[in-house]
């Protein structure tokens, strides 16, 4: 399998808070890989320094080989997506949000229209075009962010907690989707989750995060049947309150 | 005559004034909306590109700047009109330009007068966007150039507010335009209503001298204008402000 990322003894401070200390990780092209751990862990920080939002403050990134990844940002990030907790929406139309990505990379017009209505129709929001983004629920804002974070086809799509606000017959749907663009698109997938069936049902790996350390990598059935830190048994049991 | 029928007389003759398109009141309006609009025009043409500047780029003096634009929404216009006046007189540094009593001094005062305003409240407009949108352009591809872009776009509605609160502050301003423009007239027959043209003489100069030569119904004609006109600027702010 081919490495999409190599961390080496990553680290992430707020002044004098360590949020994240010794993060050794690679995470393989294609793959689905999940980070679970308590809230407040540093699933979000992890992620952000994996999309190059936040700079880490020890370690190293490596990506698809590059180990010059930090420096060459805005090439770098070109390749990669990623959906917010909580989405942030352009006040405009659901159509001119989810185009976003496209129009900046100088994709043509009539290709744009295919590609957002096609992202639209598959988050279950065809139709919706005209519509001003700031008047979507709390449900759809999601999808919609979803579709904008996809339309693009980027090599790495990092996902976080992207079906906090969703009922079961979307979770559903997303996860469908999610599984669909892994296996049609082979698109790397990293994704937040404090959700343990969830992450049961889509993980091909999971990364537990734990006091901000990566405790224990493992594939799921490992982790969920014979997992080798006995924090990690203790956590997907619920007995680590959070 | 009472003070009623005074005022009713007043009024009357004031809308015969407005409605009979009086060539007199006309010209002041159009040089009012001239100078009004161009300075705001001019204004915007600055203030836009600097709030932009100041939010989005790091440079040297970049506090200072702030401190002056400040200070520059509270300067008293007539410290305006008369900083302006002296830099135009013939002795003064700008004196080659030859525009004492001017339209153009009158803009340039104004300029002066709102440029700071617009800059002001775009800048706030844009600050109050979310740190959360210039993150979202970047995980989407986007460069800095396409997160100031999407700033700008954000913050659109504050944008169009501060242009209109810059023409409604020209609009309605006297102090610095009365010392630089003069408040000229070529006018017709003395003692007779509503004769003459405009030169530099705006609603706000106008009602001053025509109220205090006693015309009274054109000092209430053009008052009407002079508020329809703010009015309609701050009816027209409020719907973006609304739309934000
Ligand atoms: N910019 C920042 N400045 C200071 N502290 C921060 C900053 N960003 C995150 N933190 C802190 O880092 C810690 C980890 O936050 P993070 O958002 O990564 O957690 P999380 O695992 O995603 O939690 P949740 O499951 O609740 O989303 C928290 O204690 C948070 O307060
Ligand atoms: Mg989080």
């Amino acid at each position: 399998m081919e490495e999409l990322y190599r961390i080496e003894n990553l680290g992430k401070s707020f002044g004098n808070k360590k949020v994240l200390q010794n993060i050794n990780l690679k995470i393989f092209k294609g793959e689905i890989f999940t980070f679970m751990g308590p809230s407040g862990v540093g699933k979000t920080t992890l992620l952000r320094l994996l999309n190059l939002l936040e700079m880490p403050t020890t370690g190293t990134l490596i990506f698809d080989g590059n180990d010059n990844a930090i420096l060459q940002k805005n090439n770098v990030m070109r390749r990669m997506s990623m959906l917010f907790q909580r989405p942030a929406i352009f006040n405009t139309s659901v159509f001119n949000n989810v185009a976003y990505g496209l129009e900046i990379r100088k994709v043509d017009k009539k290709t744009i229209e295919k590609k957002v209505i096609d992202a639209l129709a598959i988050v279950g929001l065809a139709g919706c075009e005209k519509q001003k983004a700031l008047t979507l629920s709390g449900g759809e804002a999601q999808r919609m962010a979803f579709a904008r974070a996809i339309v693009f086809k980027p090599d790495v799509l990092l996902l976080d907690e992207p079906t906090a606000n969703l009922d079961p017959a979307n979770v559903a749907k997303i996860e469908d989707i999610i599984r669909k663009i892994r296996n049609e698109l082979g698109t790397t997938i990293i994704l937040a989750s404090h959700n343990i069936h969830q992450v049961r049902r889509l993980a091909d790996r999971v990364g537990i995060l734990l006091n901000g350390e990566l405790i224990e990598v493992n594939t799921k059935e490992q982790i969920f049947t014979h997992p080798f830190d006995a924090r990690s048994y203790a956590f997907i049991n619920g007995e680590i309150i959070y | 005559m009472s003070t009623a029928d005074f005022l009713v007389q007043g009024i009357i003759k004031a809308f015969e004034l407005i409605f009979s398109l009086n060539p007199y009141i006309m010209s002041i309006t159009g040089v009012s909306i001239q100078v009004s609009g161009m300075a705001t025009a001019l204004a915007t043409l600055t203030a836009i590109p600097l709030a932009f500047v100041i939010s989005f780029m790091k440079f040297w003096g970049k506090q200072a700047l702030i401190t002056l634009i400040n200070t520059g929404l509270g300067l008293p216009p007539v410290f305006v009109g008369l900083f302006v006046f002296l830099m135009i007189v013939p002795v003064g540094p700008l004196g080659f330009l030859n525009i004492v009593y001017t339209k153009e001094a009158m803009i340039l005062a104004q300029y002066i007068l709102i440029t700071p305003i617009i800059t002001g409240i775009s800048l706030a407009a844009i600050k109050a966007v979310p740190k959360l949108i210039i993150e979202t352009v970047y995980t989407l591809g986007g460069t800095e150039k396409d997160a100031a872009v999407a700033t700008l776009k954000e913050a659109r509605f504050g944008i169009i507010t501060a242009v209109l609160a810059g023409l409604g502050r020209a609009l309605a301003e006297v102090g610095a335009i009365l010392i630089v423009g003069g408040n000229i007239a070529r006018t017709g027959s003395v003692g007779r209503i509503g004769e003459g043209l405009s030169e530099t003489r705006t609603l706000t100069t106008a009602i001053t001298s025509e109220t205090s030569k006693g015309d009274i119904s054109t000092s209430i004609a053009l008052g009407i204008i002079l508020i329809c006109l703010v009015l309609s600027v701050n009816v027209l702010a409020n719907y973006f402000q609304r739309r934000d």
